[in-house]
């Protein structure tokens, strides 16, 4: 007799499970979602900024936010790291600097969820290439 | 534990492991332990992600990056830069052919853009070794569905009203075979799947069984409950190692979840899957030859009536599916008979996959919507025609099937459609051709495949297909006279006619639609003694052009057979009735003088 005895032990293993491939998932779908970038470049991962990426997707997901959260190159903001941009669907990006997981947890709740701006914002002060050409 | 925040995933088709993508994986999960990411990165080795021009693929996620033909040296390059540091790997990004940019998110890739992933859903997404990845993406949830839920006439109407066809090539509704299989009265019935997929260039099957194995295993069990079966065969050719090796893995895992085996999911249905091994006959694509071939019998098709749903395997019921349909059956279970047939066209439902092949730019394997145009999957997702050449014409169906050509560009694909067009869906092949190919050559090649394959067992194909084979021989030889090509047009129709099994009765289309839409290509051949597309060797003359020759004798000295004489800075010459018309010549002559006419 196998392990999976009935259909709610399957349905009960599916949701065990479902953590490993949900990435994959999200980013089939990722259009429309909150995206979270993580500077992570030599600077930032010496201030922390893994474990500040580690510490936003796992508190999205157990909060329940739908948010594909991933990391990018230097952005130049070496003196505020880690720094993180964050952008809501139709909004803006903002970036916010000095992100410990005491910060994190605040621009969850505070941003993520309720859209209120929260200190440590860097004004974005450069184009990009794609900005120009537009 | 916390989960993986980037995952690498690694194509382990047999194209992308040919190019050596099992070290490329070896050397990612390497580089990341180096690094002391092997909690924050994982590797996963998955199907095919059907790019199979540029692979090895190696995809990342979350953020969707593409990265092609991925050597196992890159690896550390993909992990220090990508994994460590957030960078992207810019020169093994996928470029784009028009605007030569390099693509940051696979999902702007034309090649992706219109593709509709059901069958396929997921290659190249989950690690088909691993049978938890199966089920996390909703696996063996139709099953169970099924079996505490519906009656079998109760599922069976679902896949009827999904309106789901055979996707080996005929287009039977796969509901009503299996209504028809269930009303057979017999304490032994079976269910087989036919993964004897024998098209030249086609690997649709062979691609879902590399990359989800238990998408099959789910719908075989299905399809047993619903027609009385408990026990399933799957005929597979011994040429697909890794195919087998994946359905011999996910089988064991799935009995021994006991999601094959007896009282599956505490329901009273039992249920177990085996292997048949076929020797590669093309002939053995055919249900009845298939299924004589796994009794232990020679590989040849007997006549129908009997249908295996009455007779099959051992004399039993005998419902036979290909993979590809039975890829389809889970998800119809799981999102509804009406969102599936919410796809595709009034009489076609859902998608199909399609190997593309040939002189298109992105070769691979797609999964479209029925009622897509051939203009779309070639110049849209194939990325149009190698080297900028010009279209000729599109070979559906395989060697069954026939050429399709410029005015059938815009035609919707589906089953009856194509029928009409003069050609047929098949299992899936799509071979493109463009203004190099010449049509007899072409029509020539398919011919010399059917013959090959041909069983032997009656006259008209074994005899007729080798005559019309020596026809098409004498025509590319420059021998052809202007009758020929009415004897092919008339043995054809008798051969078509008159088979016994689908492989003869198919087999002169190739023919008979290369005629139709190319006989200027012929007469070209019989009358002129030409090839136009100057493929035929027979009928082509090397010729020096004498104000261009200026004697540097690099001609002469590249012939291999010496068929060109002349003189230091003279004028030279080839003899035509010794040349070999290997065009070393021609490829020699740095001043143009030798020309092909």
């Amino acid at each position: 007799m196998g392990k999976v005895k009935t259909l709610d032990d399957l349905r009960k293993m599916r949701e065990e499970l479902k953590s490993k491939t949900a990435l994959r998932d999200k980013s089939e779908h990722s259009e429309g979602m909150i995206q979270v970038k993580v500077a992570m470049a030599t600077c930032c991962i010496a201030s922390g900024s893994r474990e500040t990426m580690n510490y936003l997707a796992d508190e999205l997901d157990k909060r329940n936010i739908e948010a594909v959260v991933t990391q990018t190159g230097c952005m130049g903001y070496c003196y505020a790291e880690p720094t993180i941009e964050v952008t809501i669907p139709g909004k803006e990006p903002v970036i916010f600097g000095y992100v410990d997981e005491k910060k994190a947890d605040e621009i969850i709740e505070k941003y993520i969820r309720h859209g209120e701006l929260v200190e440590g914002i860097i004004p974005m002060n450069y184009k990009n290439i794609e900005d120009t050409t537009k | 534990m916390s989960e993986y925040k980037i995952h690498a995933l690694v194509c382990s088709g047999t194209g992308c492991r040919a190019s050596e993508s099992d070290m490329v994986v070896e050397n990612l999960k390497t580089e990341i332990a180096k690094q002391g990411l092997s909690d924050f990165a994982q590797v996963v080795k998955t199907g095919c992600f059907g790019f199979c021009e540029k692979g090895p693929i190696v995809k990342l996620i979350p953020d969707n990056t593409f990265y092609t033909q991925v050597k196992p040296a890159d690896a550390r390059e993909i992990v220090e830069e990508h994994i460590v540091k957030g960078r992207k790997v810019e020169r093994l990004l996928y470029t784009d052919p028009d605007s030569k940019e390099a693509v940051n998110d696979s999902k702007s890739m034309n090649f992706y853009k219109k593709q509709i992933r059901i069958a396929l859903r997921n290659c190249g997404v989950i690690n088909p070794e691993n049978i938890d990845e199966y089920i996390a993406r909703d696996g063996y949830e139709a099953l169970g569905k099924v079996l505490s839920e519906m009656t079998p006439e109760g599922a069976i109407k679902i896949i009827m009203d999904s309106g789901l066809r055979g996707r080996g090539g005929g287009g039977f509704p796969t509901g009503l075979k299996w209504e028809i299989t269930r009303k057979e009265v017999n304490e032994q019935k079976y269910v087989v799947c036919n993964a004897d997929e024998g098209d030249p260039g086609a690997f649709m099957d062979r691609s879902i069984l590399e990359g989800d194995p238990h998408t099959v295993l789910e719908a075989m069990a299905i399809n047993g409950y619903c027609t009385g079966a408990s026990k399933g065969l799957i005929y597979i050719r011994a040429e697909y190692p890794l195919a087998i090796e994946r359905l011999k893995i996910a089988i064991e895992q799935a009995r021994e979840y006991g999601l094959l085996g007896e009282r599956i999911l505490g329901s009273n249905f039992n249920f177990d899957v085996e292997l048949r091994y076929g020797a590669g006959a093309f002939v053995c694509g055919e249900e009845t030859a298939l299924i004589h071939s796994m009794e232990g019998l020679r590989g040849e098709p007997t006549l129908k009536p009997p249908f295996p749903s009455v007779e099959g395997y051992l004399k039993k019921p005998t419902n036979v599916n290909n993979v590809e349909t039975y890829a389809n059956i889970p998800v119809i279970f799981n999102k509804g008979a009406a969102w599936f047939a919410s796809i595709g066209t009034e009489k076609s439902k859902g998608t199909k996959v399609f190997a593309l092949a040939g002189k298109v730019n992105n070769v691979g394997l797609i999964e479209v919507p029925m009622g897509i145009t051939l203009r779309e999957v070639i110049f849209e997702i194939g990325g149009g025609i190698k080297d900028g050449k010009k279209f000729k014409a599109v070979q559906t169906g395989g060697p069954s099937g026939g050429c399709l050509v410029e005015k059938d560009l815009d035609t919707p694909i589906d089953y009856d459609n194509l029928i009409a067009a003069g050609s047929m869906m098949g299992s899936g092949g799509m071979i493109i051709m463009d203004e190099d190919d010449c049509m007899v050559d072409v029509a020539k090649f398919f011919l010399d495949f059917t013959v090959e394959e041909s069983c032997g067992k009656c006259a008209p194909c074994r005899v007729g297909n080798k005559r019309l084979y020596e026809l098409l021989n004498k025509i590319t030889d420059g021998k052809g006279e202007k009758a020929d090509i009415d004897r092919l047009i008339n043995l054809g129709s008798v051969i078509k006619d008159t088979s016994l099994c689908g492989l003869g009765q198919t087999s002169p289309n190739p023919v008979l639609s290369t005629i139709k839409n190319f006989r200027n290509e012929y007469d070209a051949h019989v009358l002129d003694k030409k090839c136009p597309a100057g493929v035929c060797k027979s009928l082509m003359v090397y010729e020096i052009v004498e104000e261009n020759c200026v004697g540097c004798t690099a001609c002469a000295r590249a012939c291999p057979v010496g068929a060109i004489s002349g003189e230091r800075k003279e004028v030279h010459k080839i003899d035509p009735t010794l040349c070999i018309k290997c065009g070393a010549c021609e490829e020699r002559c740095k001043f143009n003088a030798v020309i092909v006419k």
